[in-house]
């Protein structure tokens, strides 16, 4: 089974974000996307179960090799990251079609996924927070995309997930070649050894720009962003201790600001 | 032309109720529609409405409606996507309108890869300045509001999927009360129709207020132990929708639909109660929107007091009884 697992290389959550020129300030904090974690963990363990070769493929500024290391120490064979001036600020759309030319080269095919049998990728990711990516980029590969798997089994030939959306459980399957997103749901990230960092180090990782995906240069998005501000951090309100009496209290302040 | 109005049609996809009605995000997304173009709002209702539907969706501002037979299988984001596709080939929108759910979204971003235009998502407010969409949504965990232009040109009509909760619904229309429906044919792409709908079940979970879309929430989080009796007594008077953190979901306490924060649902209450919750990013990047944030929790270090406008540092089991009951008498 031959499996690319997508990847973002993303400002830490926790770290102090912040846009300027109306673009995400990047290369600061930057962290393997959390939810990525999932997909990596999910490509590495189908192919400890039924063989093949996970590719982790990244597209970003150069440094997002670093995520792509991260997924290297998690297990995937070998890692390709996308990087082109002309990417920077890419739109969904774009992303789908530049991500969709790297597959295709991965899987030996001018269109569509040549010989990737699954890509995988995770939920969202955490700096736009869109979650149109997994959809889009199916689109792109003209593959099924079975979306927000809570969990996933895969068949030589066959992927069947089970998720709950909303008020929704339900169970999908598709043929292979297919397109899978995984939720944090659907499993536990493992934890990479020292061993296993230090095999990371050994492992191919391929830079390509868009010249090398026979791509020209990126289309007009026709979104532009033209204002963006900070909003006021909420501030801490009143404090009260419990000595009896806080969840009178509590009443008695949700009565007077008319919030009940 | 009237002021700051496009003046091209707007198509809107109506999702509906597992009766077959739109679901009132669906309305308000028309309403959304009929104020920002002079020219058709065109409704789209994959897999076709309840007959009563159609009345509902010209006075929110519907002109007409598009019906597509998809043999069942709309619920199918792909294929609903395929819909959108070509609706949008066939009406020739300024813009394409959905909802901004996860399903919403991917809808979204399929159909505007195969269109080969843009979209965005989680949309909170869209306006026209001059002849420019202007769509406005907050980002990074809602720290920062951004504003973008949208080119919307029928040659490559933008896709954008909005939060309906975020938009005062218009008065109704004085229109037609009958629009006509009509039978849209949607080429179905391999890949789409190629998704394998093996068992689908709706719970009724959905009972009480949307959670999205309700006034009042409480959030039920590790603290209360599972209680779920203590987190009604104090969400049903209060007429609240209960929402959780992941970890209350985790143990199995709650549907998983209740799950609020980064990976579950954002909302926008006046009134958020936090019960045993420790207000972790993943959890508090959920509810950013809220208006008043309350909080009880035995731990005084905890981030959520940061952010809190009323933090009782105290034992749910004791504060939330009192609480509950003293609310009873206060409110007569
Ligand atoms: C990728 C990723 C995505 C995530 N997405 C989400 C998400 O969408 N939503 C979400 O909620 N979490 C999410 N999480 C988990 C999140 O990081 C926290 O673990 C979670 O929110 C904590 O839930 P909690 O506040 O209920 O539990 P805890 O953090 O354990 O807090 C419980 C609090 O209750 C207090 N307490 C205990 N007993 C009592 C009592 N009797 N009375 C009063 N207080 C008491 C404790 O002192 C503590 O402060 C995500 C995590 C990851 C890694």
């Amino acid at each position: 089974m031959k499996i690319v697992v997508c990847i973002k290389h993303v400002p830490d959550v926790q770290s102090e974000r912040r846009l300027e020129e109306g673009r995400l300030v990047r290369g600061e904090d930057d962290v393997l996307n959390e939810l990525d974690e999932n997909a990596v963990e999910a490509a590495v363990a189908l192919v400890e179960e039924l063989g093949g070769e996970v590719i982790a493929l990244c597209m970003g500024p150069e440094d997002a090799e670093d995520g792509v290391r991260r997924a290297l120490q998690m297990g995937a064979d070998s890692g390709v990251v996308v990087s082109d001036d002309a990417l920077v600020g890419a739109d969904v759309p774009t992303t789908a079609r530049t991500l969709a030319a790297a597959v295709s080269k991965i899987g030996g095919a001018d269109s569509g996924p040549g010989d990737v049998d699954l890509v995988i990728t995770g939920m969202a990711s955490l700096d736009a927070m869109t979650s149109m990516l997994p959809g889009a980029l199916a689109a792109a590969l003209h593959v099924p995309a079975l979306t927000l798997a809570g969990s996933l089994e895969v068949s030589a030939d066959e992927a069947t997930i089970t998720r709950s959306t909303g008020t929704v459980r339900e169970v999908l399957s598709a043929p292979l070649p297919a397109l899978v997103s995984v939720t944090d749901q659907a499993n536990e990230p493992r934890y990479p050894n020292f061993a296993a960092m230090r095999a990371a180090r050994k492992k191919p990782v391929d830079v390509w720009d868009l010249g090398d995906l026979g791509l020209d240069a990126v289309a007009e998005a026709g979104i532009a962003v033209v204002d963006f501000t900070e909003r006021p951090a909420r501030e801490a309100g009143v404090i009260r201790t419990d000595a009896g009496e806080a969840g009178r209290e509590l009443a008695a302040w949700l009565v007077e600001n008319n919030l009940v | 032309m009237p002021e700051n109005m496009l003046n091209a049609p707007i198509v809107v996809l109506v999702d509906r109720t597992p009766e077959g009605i739109p679901t009132a995000g669906a309305l308000a997304l028309v309403s959304v529609a009929r104020a920002l173009t002079s020219a058709e709002v065109v409704a789209l209702a994959p897999g076709g409405l309840e007959p009563s539907a159609s009345a509902v969706l010209a006075a929110a501002g519907a002109a007409r409606v598009l019906v597509a037979d998809l043999d069942g299988r709309e619920a199918v984001a792909a294929v609903a996507a395929d819909a959108v596709v070509a609706a949008v080939r066939s009406v020739r929108p300024a813009v394409a309108l959905v909802g901004s759910d996860y399903r919403g979204k991917e809808i979204a971003g399929r159909a505007a890869v195969l269109l080969g235009s843009a979209c965005a998502s989680d949309v909170g407010d869209l306006e026209v300045v001059g002849s420019e969409l202007r769509a406005s949504k907050l980002v990074l965990s809602g720290t920062w509001s951004t504003t973008m232009t949208v080119s919307a040109q029928s040659d490559h009509t933008p896709v954008i999927s909005v939060h309906p909760s975020a938009v005062e619904p218009a008065s109704p229309a004085a229109g037609e009360a009958e629009i006509p429906v009509e039978p849209l044919d949607v080429p179905l792409s391999a890949e789409a129709a190629a998704v394998k709908v093996v068992s689908r079940e709706v719970s009724d979970a959905a009972a009480g207020p949307d959670l999205a879309e309700a006034q009042r929430v409480v959030v039920m989080g590790r603290g209360t132990d599972g209680d779920l009796g203590l987190v009604h007594s104090l969400a049903d008077p209060l007429d609240a929708a209960i929402g959780a953190t992941r970890v209350a979901c985790d143990e199995g306490w709650i549907e998983r639909s209740a799950q609020v924060g980064q990976t579950g649902v954002s909302i926008a209450p006046s009134l958020y109660i936090g019960l045993g919750v420790s207000g972790a990013v993943h959890h508090t990047s959920g509810i950013q929107g809220a208006g008043t944030i309350v909080a009880v929790c035995d731990d005084s270090e905890a981030p959520i007091f940061e952010m809190a406008d009323y933090g009782v540092v105290g034992d749910v089991a004791e504060v939330v009884p009192q609480l509950v009951e003293e609310l009873a008498r206060l409110r007569g």
